[in-house]
Formats: C-alpha cells, structure tokens, sequence
C-alpha cells in the first residue's frame, strides 16, 4: 500500500515539474528543407489568424506554384502562448520557417536569436507601411525582423442614440472624457461610461503610447525602461482617479458581465481599436447600429494621436532553411493586393499596408457600423496619426505585473501610480536578473 | 554436474529481471528521466549580456542553489501558499465532513431511492475542473447571476462573491461541488464492507442508530478517510484549474494566486523555466511532506490503537 501510494503522489509531482519540459515536446517538423534554392521548397507556417489557410491557397495556386514554393498553415494559439512555443521549438533547432508574432513580441523572439534578418528578401516591402509601423520590425536597427501584417489603431467607440438621449457630446480630449463621466453618473447613476479593465495590458500600452510614452529605450548597450515615465504616470492617474471617484466602472473586460453591460447600455463606450466591430458584434449583437467610432479623445485639444492596440507581423526564423524562400511569401501575404482582400474577408484583419486599408473590403463599412458608411476612410486618416512606440525584451514581464498590480488597484480604487512603480520596478529587475544591461 | 546444474540456475537469476525490464524502461522513461530534467533545469538559468539582440547573446550557465533562494524568498510564492492554505482548511474539512454524513446516511436502512441520491451526488465528479469553475462563475458573477437577481426582485443585498473573503467561499464551493461525491463514494464502499453480524451484535445490546453510526461505523472507516484525506491534501495543494478559470471575471484573483499558478506564469507568462522548475521541485517536495508526514502520524494512531 505504502508504495502504490507513493507512486502515486511522484506521478501527481511529475505533472507539475512536467508542464515545464512537457512542452519541447510539440516542436514541429519543418526546417530541414536543404540550404540554397534547388527545386521546389515547402514551409512552414504558424499563425492564429483565422482562415489563414484559404489565404495561403491562394499563393499555393498561384505565384507560390510559379515559384515552387509550397506553404502549409499549422494553426496556433495565439499572442504570448506561440511566442513561449516559438522560443522551445527554436531551443531545439526546430522552429517552423514562418510565424505570426505581434510587435511587442518581437524585440523577445530576437533577444533569443528566433528571428533571422530579412532585408535582403522583402524588397521594397518598406514603401507599403507608415514609418511608425514598419519601425517596430526593425527595431531601430538596420536589420529587419518581420512584414507588418495587421495593425490596431485606437479609437473611441461610443452609444450613438444613448449619447443622445443622456445629452452627453462625444469627447474630443481626455479633460472632456472625464467630465463626460461625471455627467452620465448624475443623469444616469446605474449607468457607466465605460470601465478601466486590467485584463487587458495591451489597452494600458496603447493609451501610454498615445500620451508619448516610450516604455524601453537603449542607450548605448543598455536599456532604459521608462514604464513610469512622466505620460504613462499621467495616464495611470487619469484613470486611477475616474476609478477611485466612482466615475467609471472598475470591473474587468471580456466577461459575460461587461457582455450583458455593452448590450443593455449599462456601458455606453468603449476606448478600443479598429477591430472593435467584431468583438462587439459578439459581445452586443442586440445594439448593432446604435454604435459610432470617432477618434480617441486627446490630452491638448487640437492634436491628433492615437496608439495602438493589438497588431502583429509576419516574421522568418533563424531555424529557416529557406530563409529567402519565406520572406518572398511573407512580403507577398503583406503586401499583394489580393491576398490582403483575402486576409480581411477571411480573417478580418486590418492590414498595416496603408494602400489595402481603403481598398476592396474596406469600401464599405463593417456590417456592426451600417450608420457609419466612412467607417474605414476615418480608420484609415487616425492610422496615419499612430505615435511611435517602443518594446523592449521582456514586455511580457511588464505585462503581467500590470494584470496583476493594476488588477488590485483597480479592485481596492487604491493609488494606480503606485501599480505603475510596482511594473516599473518588476520590469527593470527582471532585465537586471536576466543580466541585460540596465541603464538606470 | 556443477555445468549441468549452471544454465538452469542462471536462467532463474534472470528471470525476474527480465520480467522487470519492461516496467523499468517506462519508469525511467517516463518518470526518473522528466523529473531528473527539470530538477536539472532548477540548477541552471539563461544570462544575457548587453542588450540582448542578436546571436550568442544569450547562455544557459549553472546557477548553484540561486533559483531556490530566488523561490524561497519570494513573497508572492509564500504568499500563494498561505491563501492556498486557507483554501484548504475550509475545502477539506467541509468536503469530508458532507462526504461522510452522506455515506452513512445513504448507508442508513431507512434511505429510499439510495441508487439514484447516491448518483446525483457523485455526479458533479464527472465534470471536468474546468467547467465547473465556469459555470459557478457565471452564477457568481452579480450582473448575470441568477441569485443576484433574485436577491434583487426580494430587496436583498446582493454579495460580490469574487471579491475578498467570500472569494475564498466561492472557491471553496466549487471543489467541495465537484469533490465530495468521490469521496463519499470511497467511505460509502467501505461502509457496505462492514460485516452485518456487527451492525446485529451492536442492536442486541441496544444500540441507537446513530450510537451505532458514532461508534461503530466512523471507527471502522478511518481507514478511507485517512485515504480521502490524503488525496485531498495533494488536491488543495495542486489547485490550479478554478482560480485560473475564474481569473477572467475578476480582479480579485491574480495570476499568482496558488503556487502552482505562479509556476505556469513564470514558465509561460514571463518565460523563465529555470526559475519555475525550481518552484516546481519546492511544491513537489512540500507536498510530499505534508501528506506522508499525515500519512505517517494517522499510521502511528492506527498502530497505536492496535496495540491497545
């Protein structure tokens, strides 16, 4: 008995001390095709943009046929989840020859030597993007690390006919936003403009972003992490304090709570990005074409900045065997006119290269937005006006200390600078520990 | 005679070996080998030098005993463990206490409809962690739950169970939900293996039915309420599924709530396999402290009770 029970309780340690190793396991089978280009090539791509597949048909058939250069999709989990599996699978020498990978990720996949540099093989891929997109694959150097694919500028969604029924003025500066919110409280009690949700980092980021904040900066063989910064305090005491005065709700997005709130107009505006139709059309079905877009409200009237809010790229390991091969596809499926049709009708993405914002599916408005028939052509002129940011190695660690440290500030309306310090300080001693060079 | 003698004799020296051979292989394999790999990856971790960009900017050395300190140290590890503790005492104390109250009640001769009761108790063990988790987070969430809005219609205040103490309630709930049919069923099994002639020996002398529940019955199934025990002091260590289910829905749950959820942060959420594979050896030792140290004091009770 002693012993079958003991095996028993080794076998319930080992799941855990497995999940660690369990995941070398998953690698894939791609990478050994030979070194030059002799003969036809298959690659190997990962992604979770949906209906990737049918895009990737289209080359298969088509110029990738006349190339002789076969690509197979092998759907992933998406955001922080591939970047774990990118970085085992490159561990063992085999990382697939193409993954998706959003833009804060990047600076991470190359820290660990994942991602091989492209500039030879996209050609004149550069011409297509705004320079403050085509920047974040470069990382400031004279490499290039990935095709942007699609990008997610901020905007203000809002209630359109609640707006109108509560007297409220859509807010073109934050001061406005926040006397906004004020005035629905006193006309509305049960009614919140919108909520401060710490589930999301990436929201945090973008709305730094737009205050001018630049969280990792080098100087030098050193990075300077500026989490709290002056803008990004700023920001942090923006909404700690609509938090803390009740203003604004402080329960998390994306639950069936905040779904019900946005339906039944218990919420009446969200701050979100460009993909927003599609969330909404989930989360508020019952409300569509009562909502608008305008741009973000700013922090001095008359300016024009947004940040950004999601958004990814197509980038080549160093694990490549045809690393020209795949940054041919890359900047095909970045830059073709009919891939990026392909890409908006099956995946619903909206494309970083500026010349497909306003062509094919964004001719007309998305389905959520029949009051709103410019819904693109503005998408596209707030685009234009997205602020430069800045990522650095271990956004994943300032990701989680916020979830966490905002989480609880935002629970107990507590001091949100003092979360801001807390990310700060995680931040830079995880760099340090790692033994990164850290300029203070 | 001594050659003759040899073959035969050597073959039966072998011959349990070789019986052993495939158990050993899958033991090794599966076992010594995994565990070995991520003790091995405790004492390691990765340096970096400048900024980190590029090849050969990154190498895995020998870090010595720095994970371990590193873990101990950490306050949001210890920190897990005292909430996972406090968890603990109320999951395992009420989800035994239900478990046994319902075997000896389905044990009772006057239960009608034993099967099906027995049944509908077990049944939440069938679903799987995830699910459970939720579906009661549905019905916690006070915006959609159906409590709340009956709670509402009667004017009543309506509690945020994701939110402080009751949180550790509303986690609580859905283990002892989904855990107590398991257990009951290990003692109720035991319960139908007492011997009739004791139950009839206990009548005769006049015995009530809960005198022959306090003091015959509870005696006689220690055993497998040491087992239940035992499993559920390995369970409540291990929590993972129900706090990472319900983390979504509020802000009260942070991803390092149970030290094993601060294990999969480190290792999938900021990438540092070293450092969770350390944790990782820490719970795993813990676990095996606390439950065989409880093993071994109900065994010294049990013989001690013997020897009586």
């Amino acid at each position: 008995m002693p012993y079958t029970k003991r095996r028993r309780l080794v076998s319930s340690a080992v799941a855990v001390t497995l999940g660690a190793t369990a995941l070398a396991a998953c690698g894939s089978e791609s990478g050994d095709d030979g070194d030059a280009r002799s003969g036809p090539v298959s690659l190997t791509y990962w992604t979770w943009a949906p209906g990737m597949d049918k895009v990737v048909d289209l080359w298969n058939k088509g110029p990738g046929k006349k190339e002789q250069i076969t690509v197979t999709v092998k759907k992933q989990a998406s955001g922080d989840t591939l970047v774990t599996k990118i970085l085992t699978a490159h561990k063992a020498g085999k990382a697939p020859d193409l993954v998706q990978a959003e833009y804060q990720a990047l600076p991470t996949l190359v820290s660990n030597d994942a991602l091989a540099d492209i500039g030879d093989g996209v050609g004149d891929a550069k011409s297509k993007f705004a320079e403050g997109v085509w920047q974040q694959t470069t990382l400031g150097t004279d490499a290039v690390y990935a095709v942007p694919q699609d990008i997610g500028p901020m905007m203000f969604y809002y209630r359109e006919d609640l707006f109108e029924k509560y007297g409220l003025t859509v807010p073109t500066t934050w001061d406005e936003f926040a006397e906004t919110a004020r005035k629905l409280k006193k006309v509305a009690p049960d009614t919140d403009l919108t909520t401060f949700s710490a589930n999301d980092s990436g929201l945090f980021a973008g709305l730094a972003q737009q205050a001018g904040a630049q969280w990792w900066t080098t100087s030098g063989d050193r990075w300077k992490v500026g989490i709290n910064d002056g803008a990004t305090k700023k920001v942090a005491e923006f909404w700690g304090g609509l938090v803390e005065e009740g203003a604004i709700d402080n329960q998390p997005m994306y639950t069936p709570a905040w779904n019900k709130a946005l339906n039944t107009g218990k919420q009446i505006a969200w701050v979100s990005a460009v993909w927003a139709p599609g969330t909404l059309t989930t989360a508020a079905p019952d409300t569509k074409g009562k909502w608008a877009m305008a741009p973000l409200p700013q922090w001095n009237a008359g300016e024009s900045r947004t940040g950004s809010w999601g958004g990814s790229s197509t980038a080549v390991t160093t694990d490549s065997g045809n690393k020209d091969a795949a940054a041919t596809f890359a900047a095909w499926l970045n830059t073709d006119g009919d891939a990026l049709n392909a890409l908006a009708k099956e995946g619903g993405i909206y494309p970083a290269s500026t010349s497909a914002q306003l062509s094919g599916a964004f001719t007309s408005p998305p389905e959520y937005f029949p009051n709103q028939p410019d819904f693109y052509q503005k998408a596209a002129e707030i685009a234009e006006t997205t602020a430069p940011s800045a990522w650095g190695p271990n956004v994943n660690v300032a990701y989680t200390t916020f979830k966490d440290a905002f989480g609880a500030a935002a629970k107990n309306t507590s001091d949100f600078t003092a979360a801001l310090d807390t990310m700060q300080e995680d931040t830079v001693a995880d760099l340090k520990k790692q033994g990164f060079g850290v300029a203070e | 005679m001594k050659s003759a003698a040899r073959p035969g004799s050597y073959r039966g020296r072998k011959a349990p070996y070789l019986f052993l051979v495939p158990a050993t292989v899958l033991f090794v394999l599966f076992f010594t080998l995994p565990i070995g790999y991520a003790v091995w990856l405790s004492f390691r971790k990765v340096e970096v030098s400048g900024l980190g960009l590029g090849s050969g900017a990154r190498k895995e050395i020998w870090a010595g005993l720095e994970n371990y300190s590193g873990a101990l140290s950490d306050s949001e590890l210890l920190n897990g463990a005292l909430r996972v503790l406090g968890y603990g005492c109320i999951v395992v104390p009420v989800m035994l206490g239900l478990a046994l109250l319902f075997a000896l009640m389905l044990d009772s001769e006057q239960v009608r409809l034993a099967p099906f009761t027995r049944l509908a108790i077990f049944l939440p063990y069938a679903v799987p962690g995830v699910v459970a988790a939720l579906l009661w987070g549905f019905l916690y969430l006070p915006d959609v739950s159906p409590f709340s809005f009956v709670l509402d219609k009667l004017g009543l205040p309506q509690p945020d169970l994701l939110d402080g103490g009751p949180l550790y309630l509303a986690l609580s709930n859905i283990a002892v939900w989904g855990g107590t049919g398991f257990n009951m069923i290990v003692i109720y099994t035991a319960l139908r293996a007492i011997p009739a002639e004791v139950y009839e020996a206990a009548k005769l002398d006049g015995a009530t039915p809960l005198q022959i529940a306090l003091r015959i019955k509870i005696p006689m199934v220690a055993p497998s309420l040491v087992l239940t025990f035992f499993f559920s002091i390995i369970a409540t260590l291990q929590v993972f599924n129900e706090p990472t289910t319900l983390k979504p829905l509020t802000n009260s749950v942070a991803s390092t709530w149970s030290p094993l959820m601060k294990v999969y942060q480190d290792a999938f959420g900021k990438g540092d396999i070293h450092a969770a594979a350390a944790q990782a050896t820490l719970i795993a030792l813990a676990t095996l402290v606390l439950s065989f140290g409880f093993l071994r004091a109900a065994n010294r009770r049990n013989k001690q009770e013997a020897a009586r």
